[in-house]
């Protein structure tokens, strides 16, 4: 019998088909020789100086709206499109959010509640990284409760007339079509304002501790008039962008796992390669049950995330099922992240070595898409029948 | 233009790898199979002509079973198909039978241009593309870091240590490449899925009008008669700089006949 692999202890991945093993790899591939070099310089500018060229690199791949189909999109599984979100979220988050924005938030929405023509104007060219999209749900005054908005749509005419701000917007300043949702007469409804639309602006947001290596703006409407035909048709009511928010959570369920595999096997390699009162930190006993506490957070959240893949491939997966995988998965990779950084001392704190990084990022990762007490909420409501978040 | 590209699957050289102490040949099983790195080149400069002239690439492949991990792969770049030629009689084939197997499978299937890379990291021996030519009667044009095709006139650039050469011929030939000819491409998702359904072919060496006798470890004309394992690295020699350290690093290279 061979010692397990440190890197896959549970051989979870023997799991995978020939075909999600090499998307896998592909993602693994590229982004260790592409992205890894740079991740830290862009963490420590906070920003992605050329997010084009990130896009076109990743669009090549196929990774924008890998799961959808039609569209010059790739038509991938669910699993599939999981593991290109871990491998991607194993160098930085921020790459990972990159393209859950892209593809889960913004393409989902026009592929799933678009008009023929506004698929055909917008997913090829979103898909090939040409485009880039952003989702405008969150507000300054509305995060956990965005029925709450205040955004307007009103009618002028056959035009309509969009007010409001939206806040924390990935990819914001450097989109060119923003979807953005916002209260009408009837309920609330998804736009797709192009960044050219007269009133419509972008501002990004400085000094963010966390998820540097990620661009977040903050989206002005100031009588911004779009054609009738900016309309979503086939959105109606808050269901249409949190059916798109469970999508990219599904990602993040994922990626967070792959973010706690870097954090743990950093924090192995410098364990077993730091001597301190004369032999490695990894041959004491209290870091041995860090590493053994780190390895089952792994394995545990690299569980989770098949399995919800799985159950996605199957049409299985309840929206509950999403939240158990981004509350535990993401908890998960906070405590690993937390601990890794520990066990590399000094060292952890720079950007040298990629747990701190991993564990600031997952400050963010733990609140956008439905924070820890949203999905706990959500949790709770489908075990007792009683909602309480009001 | 029928482009052949021939790749073959290596143990991954980030893997320990070992020789079986059986028959002396490598332990397939002890370590992960991946493509010869420098056949991603060669596939890339096939897709590349392809792209810009025309015609159709056709991976071949011999190795065992296993050995469709690596077909996939280069179908998953763009190869229009592929043929694997695997038979357990060619187990254990050195240089030499190798390319009497695969000169045979590649008069059967044909070709304007076989490219291959110009070594692989377990063997290393670096003669395949010259025994192939020899075989096939073709011009070989090895170690380029640049090919040009113009009708059925083929150009490149032969590198070598002085510079390069260049080296003239007309299809069909033989070409090598080394790693500085191009950037292989990552295989894309909508490639990884198309690669399914392509055609691989697998011949054997009857199919292929291969001599049992020439091949395998009984047909080799090359025997490993003893290995060992390369001895654990002496523990190196720390000069201290105590505002002598050049000459004493200058007297350890003398020491060595370095200098
Ligand atoms: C880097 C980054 C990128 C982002 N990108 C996007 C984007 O692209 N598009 C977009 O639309 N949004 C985006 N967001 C916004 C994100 O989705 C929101 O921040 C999130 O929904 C939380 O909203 P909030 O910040 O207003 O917090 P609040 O909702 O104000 O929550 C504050 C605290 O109160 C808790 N809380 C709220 N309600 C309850 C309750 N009922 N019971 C118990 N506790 C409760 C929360 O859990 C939290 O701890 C991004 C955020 C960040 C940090």
């Amino acid at each position: 019998m061979n010692t397990p692999d440190a890197h896959d202890f549970l051989a979870v991945d023997h799991d995978l088909t020939d075909e999600e093993r090499a998307i896998r790899d592909t993602v693994r591939d590229y982004a260790t020789a592409e992205l890894l070099p740079h991740v830290a310089d862009w963490f420590d500018a906070g920003t992605i100086p050329d997010p084009r060229g990130v896009a076109k690199g990743l669009g090549a791949l196929g990774v924008f709206g890998m799961h959808l189909s039609g569209y010059g999109c790739a038509g991938t599984n669910a699993v599939s499109y999981g593991l290109a979100c871990r491998e991607l979220e194993a160098v930085d988050s921020g790459l990972r959010s990159f393209v859950s924005v892209q593809g889960s938030l913004a393409m989902t929405a026009i592929h799933r509640y678009g008009s023929e023509e506004q698929r055909q104007e917008w997913l090829p060219r979103m898909a090939s990284g040409d485009a880039l999209g952003c989702f405008g749900l969150t507000e300054p005054d509305s995060g956990s409760d965005p029925g709450s908005m205040r955004t307007r749509a009103r009618r002028d005419g056959s035009d309509w007339i969009l007010n409001g701000t939206k806040m924390w917007i990935t990819n914001g300043s450097v989109a060119d079509v923003a979807v953005v949702w916002a209260a009408t007469d009837d309920g609330i409804r998804g736009f797709i304002v192009p960044r050219d639309t007269p009133g419509f602006s972008a501002n990004v947001i400085h000094k963010k501790l966390s998820l540097r290596a990620s661009i977040t703006s903050e989206l002005v409407l100031q009588d911004a008039r779009l054609p009738g035909d900016a309309l979503l048709p086939g959105a109606e009511g808050l269901r249409g962008p949190l059916s798109c928010l469970s999508e990219a959570r599904y990602g993040i369920v994922w990626g967070a796992a792959g973010a706690a595999r870097s954090c743990f096997t950093s924090a192995l390699d410098y364990a077993e390669s730091r001597t301190q009162f004369g032999r490695p930190i990894a041959g004491f006993q209290l870091t041995q049950r860090k590493l053994a506490d780190m390895l089952i957070d792994v394995n545990h959240a690299t569980m989770t995330a098949l399995r919800i893949g799985r159950l996605k491939d199957e049409g299985r997966a309840h929206h509950s099922h999403i939240s158990f995988g981004k509350l535990a998965n993401v908890r998960a990779a906070q405590r690993v992240a937390a601990v890794a950084r520990g066990v590399h001392g000094a060292n952890g704190i720079t950007l040298e070595y990629p747990v701190m990084r991993h564990m600031l990022n997952l400050e963010s990762v733990a609140t956008y898409e439905g924070t820890e007490e949203v999905h706990a909420l959500t949790l709770g409501q489908v075990l007792t029948g009683t909602p309480a978040f009001r | 233009m029928n482009i052949v590209v021939c790749v073959k699957q290596v143990p991954d050289t980030a893997t320990e790898r070992k020789l079986r102490s059986d028959d002396k040949t490598l332990d397939r099983d002890a370590a992960d199979g991946v493509v010869n790195e420098l056949d991603e080149y060669a596939v890339e400069e096939a897709l590349r002509l392809k792209e810009a002239h025309g015609g159709e690439v056709t991976v071949l492949t011999m190795g065992p079973g296993r050995a469709t991990e690596t077909i996939r792969k280069a179908l998953a770049m763009g190869a229009d198909k592929a043929v694997h030629l695997s038979d357990d009689a060619l187990h254990g084939s050195d240089a030499l039978a190798t390319s009497y197997a695969m000169a045979q499978t590649l008069k059967k299937i044909g070709f304007d241009l076989v490219i291959l890379g110009s070594e692989s990291t377990d063997a290393r021996t670096g003669v395949l593309a010259a025994m192939l030519a020899e075989r096939l009667g073709t011009p070989q044009l090895t170690l380029a870091n640049k090919v040009d095709v113009d009708g059925t006139a083929i150009a490149i650039q032969r590198v070598t240590d002085y510079g390069f050469d260049k080296v003239e011929a007309t299809l069909p030939a033989v070409v090598s490449v080394v790693e500085k000819i191009n950037d292989p491409r990552y295989p894309s998702f909508k490639g990884i899925m198309a690669a399914k359904k392509k055609k691989v072919e697998t011949l054997g060496i009857a199919d292929a009008e291969i001599a049992a006798e020439l091949v395998g470890l009984a047909g080799a004309w090359s025997e490993v008669a003893e290995f060992a394992a390369a001895p654990p690295r002496a523990a190196g020699t720390i000069v201290k700089d105590e505002g002598d350290g050049g000459t004493k690093t200058a007297d350890f290279l003398a020491s060595k006949k370095f200098i």
